[in-house]
């Protein structure tokens, strides 16, 4: 029987993913820093205006996104290097998984009140 | 007559105790794993108490006013402070993995530079901006 003995196709696809979130995540990062800088004591209208702004409702939902496939490699790689119990590493993973989803359903919610 | 490589116990199992006092790690390993467990605290707590001042502060001009109140908190200051040393830490870190991959500063001398740039810039930024939140 004929075995592909390397048939992990997702390594270089999820390593190049957390590279490319890395840079949207970084890019975002930068626009919400100077945002937070340039605003004199930044009120509640001026918060509320631009969470509701189109381009920065997608931008924050590209961000959320980014961070949810970035941290799943991120954790992963954490969890593969130190938990070597097969069923606490499953376990652990699978709440991982919910935790990402639960972050990204929560912004969704947020953002779209 | 075996070598003295070959003596050596293999396979050399690393305790914790060894990893905090035994084995000494240079520059670029120190950033490394401060990349890492920046990451961990990033994704957890960090995102999960964010998310919860950001719903907090959007829902309502009260909940805003809360979230300024609860900001001014000395534990919440410094948890904060964990938090953008955190992100800063591996922001500037993860920049130079980048240009790592792309074959950039691999060199010894170069890698442990950018090292302490990194280690110095993380710190740098946490300052300026924890000066503008205190």
């Amino acid at each position: 029987m004929r075995r592909l003995v390397v048939g992990a196709h997702y390594g270089l696809r999820d390593w190049l993913a957390q590279r490319i979130t890395a840079l949207i995540m970084a890019v975002y990062s930068v626009i919400l820093v100077y945002v937070f800088l340039s605003g004199t004591p930044l009120a509640y209208d001026a918060w509320r205006d631009l969470f509701s702004q189109g381009w920065m409702r997608v931008a924050t939902l590209l961000f959320a996104f980014s961070l949810a496939w970035h941290a799943w490699v991120g954790v992963r790689d954490i969890i593969m290097d130190y938990v070597k119990l097969d069923g606490l590493r499953l376990a652990l993973e699978v709440l991982v998984l919910l935790l990402i989803a639960l972050y990204f359903g929560w912004t969704v919610q947020i953002l779209w009140r | 007559m075996p070598s003295a490589a070959a003596k050596k116990l293999r396979p050399k199992y690393l305790s914790l105790p060894a990893i905090l006092f035994q084995i000494r790690l240079p520059l670029p390993g120190w950033i490394s794993i401060l990349h890492r467990i920046s990451g961990a605290l990033l994704f957890f707590p960090f995102a999960a108490w964010l998310l919860f001042m950001l719903d907090a502060s959007l829902a309502s001009e009260q909940g805003f006013a809360r979230v300024r109140e609860y900001l001014h908190l000395p534990l919440v200051k410094a948890g904060l402070l964990l938090f953008i040393w955190s992100y800063c830490h591996h922001f500037c870190a993860g920049i130079r993995f980048l240009f790592i991959d792309l074959d950039r500063g691999v060199d010894l001398r170069t890698a442990r530079l950018t090292s302490g740039v990194v280690l110095i810039a993380g710190l740098a930024l946490t300052a300026f901006f924890g000066a503008r939140l205190w």
